[in-house]
C-alpha cells in the first residue's frame, strides 16, 4: 500500500481521471507531442546522459580519442584475466564450426539458423543458464509491420525517427523488412502471439509509433519467445552443445587476424577452457548492471559488457557508446521492487504519466529518451514528483484508465506479470496507479555491425543488443525483441557461410599483450580487471573484509576483485 | 540538474548499485540461510537478504525480476510444520525463516520434433506420460509461486485439452518447485512449454494479413521506397518524419 502521505496526491489523480478519460476516448493525443526543437531541449537539460561527467575520452583502444559512456570507458580501459604466455593454444579443448558466446534470444537464434539452414554445428557458451538474459525479461512486446494499415517503410521512418536520424540505414532496413518473416519463424516454432477474434494479430502502439504494431504475449513476450527458442535449441543435442555457466572472457584470434574461437572460464570449477572456431557470434547482450550514473537497472544478474571489452581487445570498432537508454517507467515505490521495469504497453494501452498534481505534462508515448527526460525534468525542475519514504522520486503512471478504456478485467489478463508484482505489495494497479521514475534500462550502442552482422574482425558476428549502430542513439519499445531475431538469424546465417570457406591460421592471444601495452603507454592507472561477469551487492563493509584472490596478471583472478564501482573515485 | 535515481535504503531490491547498503538500514530481522544465522533488514526480499550476507550468488540469480526462475527457495517459519516456496526475488524475508535456494532442479526434456506431433493427448502420452500418474494431491498448485493452477493444466493434459494447457501454463516461469513437490514426478513446466508450443504451432487461427505481407515483402515490394528513404538526407528524412500522421 502507498504511506498515507501520498493520500492527497492519490486523491488529485481520481479527481482529475475522468476528464482524462474523456481526452483519451478522442483521437486526438492526449497532450501535445513534442517537436523536434522541444526535443532537444528536454534532452540536453535533462537527459542523463548529456550531465557533464556522464562521458569521458577513452585513451586506447579502437575508438581512442573518442567521448564515451564514462563507466564503459572505465570498462575499456581494463586488465585481461589473462596474458598471451598463459594459454596453451597448441591444442584447443573444444573445436566446433561456430562459437556462440551468450545463450539469449539472439544467440539461440543463431545456433537453430545455422542448424536448420546451413547444417553447421555450434557451441552456445552462456555464463549463467541459457536464457537467463534481457531477452527473457521483454514484456510489452515486438514490433513488426504486420496490420494492413502499416508496412515495412512505415516502420524504417518510426525507427530512424526515434533514433535521431543517425542509425545506420541498411541495419533499419534489415530489422523493418525482417520484421513480418519473424513473426511467421517464431509462430511455426510454436510462439503464442495474442490475436484478434478472427486470428490477425493483435496489435498496440508503443512509444514513437505511428502505427499499431506492437505484437505482443500477454505481459510474457519475452519469456514466451525465449523458452521456445530454448527448446527448440535443446531438441537437438546433436548439433549444439550448450555451455552453462561458461562464460568466455577474451577471444582467440589467428596469425592472419582472424577472429578464431574464445577462451572460456568454468563458473564451477574455475577453469579455462580454449575453443577454437571456425566463426564466432557475439551475443553478451548489454551493460545494464554496471549501474551507470548510480541508476536501477531493468536488467538481468549477468548484463555486464562482457561481449564489448573482448571485441574492443581484439580491434573491433564500437559505435554510439555514448549513449544509454533509460527507460522511462522503472518503479520507483515500492523500494523492494524499484527500477523493475513497468511496460511501455501499460502506455499503448492508455497508461498516462501524471506529477503529483495528478496532471497530463508530456504525450504519453514518445520516444523513450523523450519521455524519461521529460519525466526528469518535471521531477527535478518542476518540483512535480513525489518523494518516496527512501527518498527516491517518482510519477504517477495512470493505470485504472486501462480497465475503464478497454472494460474491466483487461488489466488483469493482458497485464498478469504486472499485476503480479504490485499486489504483492497491496498495490491493484487496475485501481491505483504506479508510482514511476526512469531506470537503466539498454545499452543503444554496441559492437559496429553491418546488415551482415560482420564487424571489422573477419570471422567475429555480432547480433542483438552488443552490436551497435541499428538504434542511433534511442532504441524505439519493441525494437530490441525484433532485433535479436532478425540479426541472430542474420548472423546465424553469414557466420555459417563463412565458417564453411574459411582456413584458420596459427591461434593467437597476443593482442592481449599488445592491448595491455597500449594501456601503459597511455598511463593508465587501473585495478579493474574485466569482463566483469558478476555485480556484487555485498555491502561495502562486507567487500572490505572480503577475500582478494590473485593478482590481476594472473588467470583466475576471481570475479570478487572485478568490481567496476570499487574502482572509481565515487564509489 | 542532477536526478535523483538511487534513494538512501537501496537495499532491499535487487536491481538496485551495490554501495547503497551501508546507510539507512531500518530494523533487522533474523534468518537463517542454509541454516546459519544472518541479520537482514527486515524488508528485504530474500535475494536482497542472501546478498546482504554477503554471498556471491552463482545459481539462484537470473533476471531478478520474476520472469526466469533461476532463484526457487525452499523455506520454513518458526513454529510452522510447512515447507513453504517461493521466488527469492519476489519473496518478503520474516523473522526466523529458514531457507535454502534450490540451484536446479533436475529433470527430463523430452526430445521431440514439433513437426512430426499432432496437438492432441497422444503428444502427452509419448513425451511426458509420467502426466497420467497424477494423483490429484494439489501439492504442484500449492507450491506454485505464480499461482498458477497448476492441478488443473496437468488434467487438462490428461484430457489432451492442449488449449486448456497452454491458457493455464501460460505465466510459468519454470522455477521447477512443482515438480520437486510433485508426489509422482511429473515435470509439469516442461510439458507446459511443449503444449503451448503445440498450440502456437497448430491450434493458432491464422493471420491472413501476416501471410499476405510476407509474400510481399519476400516478392520484393518495398523496396523501392526502401531505396527511396536510404537515399534521403537528414533533413529531408526528419521533414518526412515529423510530418507523417498517426494511426
Amino acid at each position: 500500500m502507498y504511506p498515507d502521505y501520498m493520500a492527497e496526491s492519490l486523491r488529485k489523480v481520481e479527481q482529475s481521471r475522468p476528464r482524462r478519460l474523456e481526452l483519451a476516448r478522442k483521437p486526438d493525443p492526449v497532450y501535445p507531442p513534442m517537436n523536434e526543437d522541444e526535443r532537444r531541449a528536454v534532452l540536453e537539460g535533462f537527459h542523463p546522459d548529456f550531465e557533464p561527467s556522464a562521458r569521458r575520452n577513452v585513451c586506447v583502444g579502437p575508438n581512442k580519442g573518442e567521448s564515451l559512456t564514462t563507466e564503459v570507458a572505465d570498462l575499456l580501459e581494463s586488465h585481461s584475466w589473462l596474458r598471451s604466455e598463459q594459454v596453451d593454444l597448441s591444442k584447443p579443448d573444444v573445436e566446433t564450426d561456430m562459437l556462440i558466446i551468450g545463450g539469449g534470444g539472439a544467440g539461440c537464434n543463431a545456433a537453430l539458423v545455422a542448424m536448420r539452414e546451413h547444417g553447421i554445428r555450434s557451441v552456445i557458451a552462456t555464463k549463467l543458464r541459457m536464457g537467463d538474459s534481457n531477452s527473457m525479461m521483454s514484456q510489452g512486446g515486438m514490433q513488426a509491420a504486420v496490420s494492413r494499415t502499416d508496412s515495412p517503410t512505415r516502420h524504417y521512418l518510426d525507427a530512424i525517427g526515434g533514433g535521431h536520424f543517425e542509425n545506420k540505414p541498411e541495419l533499419v532496413r534489415a530489422l523493418t523488412e525482417d520484421g513480418p518473416g519473424v513473426v511467421k519463424w517464431l509462430e511455426d516454432l510454436g510462439v503464442v502471439w495474442d490475436k484478434e477474434q478472427d486470428g490477425s494479430m493483435k496489435v498496440m502502439h508503443g512509444g514513437g509509433t505511428s502505427r499499431k504494431r506492437m505484437l505482443s504475449c500477454r505481459d510474457y513476450t519475452g519469456a514466451m519467445i525465449m523458452r521456445t527458442l530454448m527448446d527448440e535449441v535443446r531438441n537437438h543435442p546433436d548439433m549444439i552443445s550448450v555451455k552453462e555457466f561458461m562464460p568466455a572472457v577474451e577471444l582467440i584470434m589467428d596469425d592472419a587476424g582472424r577472429c578464431a574461437g574464445a577462451v572460456l572460464y568454468n563458473m564451477d570449477s574455475e577453469e579455462f577452457i580454449t575453443v577454437k572456431a571456425k566463426s564466432t557470434v557475439i551475443a553478451t547482450g548489454g551493460y545494464g548492471r554496471l549501474h551507470i550514473r548510480g541508476y536501477d537497472t531493468t536488467n538481468h544478474y549477468g548484463a555486464t559488457g562482457d561481449g564489448l571489452v573482448m571485441a574492443y581487445r581484439a580491434g573491433a570498432k564500437l559505435m554510439y557508446m555514448d549513449s544509454v537508454q533509460y527507460h522511462p517507467t522503472g518503479v520507483s515505490f515500492p523500494e523492494q521492487i524499484a527500477g523493475f521495469l513497468v511496460t511501455e504497453a501499460i502506455r499503448g494501452a492508455g497508461g498516462q504519466p501524471l506529477n503529483k498534481d495528478g496532471e497530463l505534462f508530456v504525450f504519453p508515448r514518445e520516444p523513450r529518451d523523450i519521455e524519461a527526460s521529460a519525466i526528469i525534468r518535471e521531477c527535478v525542475q518542476n518540483g512535480g514528483g513525489v518523494p518516496t519514504p527512501s527518498g527516491r522520486l517518482g510519477v504517477w503512471l495512470d493505470s485504472p484508465l486501462i480497465d475503464m478504456l478497454h472494460g474491466e478485467g483487461y488489466t488483469e489478463k493482458h497485464f498478469p506479470a504486472m499485476y503480479r508484482q504490485f499486489i504483492r505489495y497491496g498495490i491493484d494497479i487496475a485501481k491505483l496507479p504506479m508510482l514511476i521514475y526512469p531506470s537503466l534500462h539498454y545499452q543503444n550502442g554496441g559492437i559496429e555491425i553491418n546488415e551482415r552482422c560482420e564487424t571489422d574482425l573477419p570471422g567475429l558476428y555480432v547480433a542483438g543488443e552488443a552490436s551497435g549502430g541499428l538504434h542511433g542513439r534511442n532504441r524505439l519499445m519493441g525494437n530490441s525483441v525484433l532485433d535479436y531475431n532478425v540479426f541472430g538469424r542474420r548472423a546465424g546465417k553469414y557466420a555459417s557461410e563463412y565458417a564453411k570457406s574459411v582456413k584458420l591460421g596459427k591461434l593467437s592471444v597476443a593482442h592481449l599483450d599488445a592491448y595491455e601495452k597500449q594501456l601503459a603507454d597511455a598511463n593508465v592507472q587501473t585495478e579493474l580487471v574485466t569482463p566483469i561477469l558478476l555485480p556484487s551487492y555485498a555491502p561495502k563493509d562486507v567487500k572490505k573484509r572480503q577475500l582478494v584472490r590473485g593478482g590481476n596478471s594472473l588467470p583466475g583472478a576471481s570475479v570478487l576483485q572485478n568490481r567496476l564501482h570499487d574502482e572509481r573515485a565515487d564509489a | 540538474m542532477g536526478s535523483a535515481p538511487a534513494g538512501a535504503g537501496g537495499v532491499l531490491s535487487s536491481s538496485q548499485e551495490d554501495g547503497q547498503q551501508g546507510k539507512a538500514v531500518g530494523s533487522l530481522v533474523t534468518v537463517y540461510i542454509m541454516g546459519k544465522a544472518y541479520e537482514v533488514p527486515a524488508e528485504a526480499t530474500i535475494m536482497g537478504a542472501i546478498e546482504y550476507a554477503g554471498h556471491q550468488i552463482i545459481r539462484g540469480a537470473g533476471c531478478r525480476e520474476g520472469y526466469c526462475g533461476a532463484c526457487a527457495t525452499i523455506y520454513r517459519l518458526p513454529g510452522d510444520y510447512k515447507i513453504r516456496t517461493g521466488l527469492a526475488c519476489m519473496t518478503m524475508v520474516e523473522e526466523g525463516m529458514t531457507l535454502a535456494q534450490i540451484p536446479s532442479v533436475p529433470a527430463e526434456k523430452a526430445i521431440y520434433d514439433i513437426e512430426k506431433l499432432k496437438p492432441n493427448v497422444t503428444a502427452i502420452q509419448q513425451m511426458y506420460p509420467t502426466v497420467f500418474r497424477c494423483v490429484a494431491c494439489n501439492t504442484c498448485t500449492k507450491s506454485c509461486p505464480q499461482g498458477l493452477q497448476v492441478m488443473d493444466y496437468v488434467q487438462a493434459a490428461k484430457r489432451g485439452d492442449i488449449a486448456a494447457v497452454m491458457d493455464l501454463s501460460f505465466d510459468c516461469v519454470v522455477c521447477g518447485l512443482c515438480m520437486l513437490r510433485c508426489p509422482a514426478e511429473i515435470t509439469q513446466p516442461l510439458m507446459g512449454i511443449m503444449a503451448k508450443r503445440l498450440y502456437g504451432r497448430y491450434l493458432r487461427k491464422e493471420s491472413p494479413e501476416l501471410a499476405e505481407r510476407v509474400k510481399a515483402v519476400e516478392d520484393g515490394a518495398y523496396a523501392a521506397e526502401y531505396a527511396e528513404l536510404m537515399k534521403m538526407g537528414r533533413e529531408d528524412l526528419s521533414k518526412r518524419y515529423y510530418a507523417r500522421d498517426s494511426e
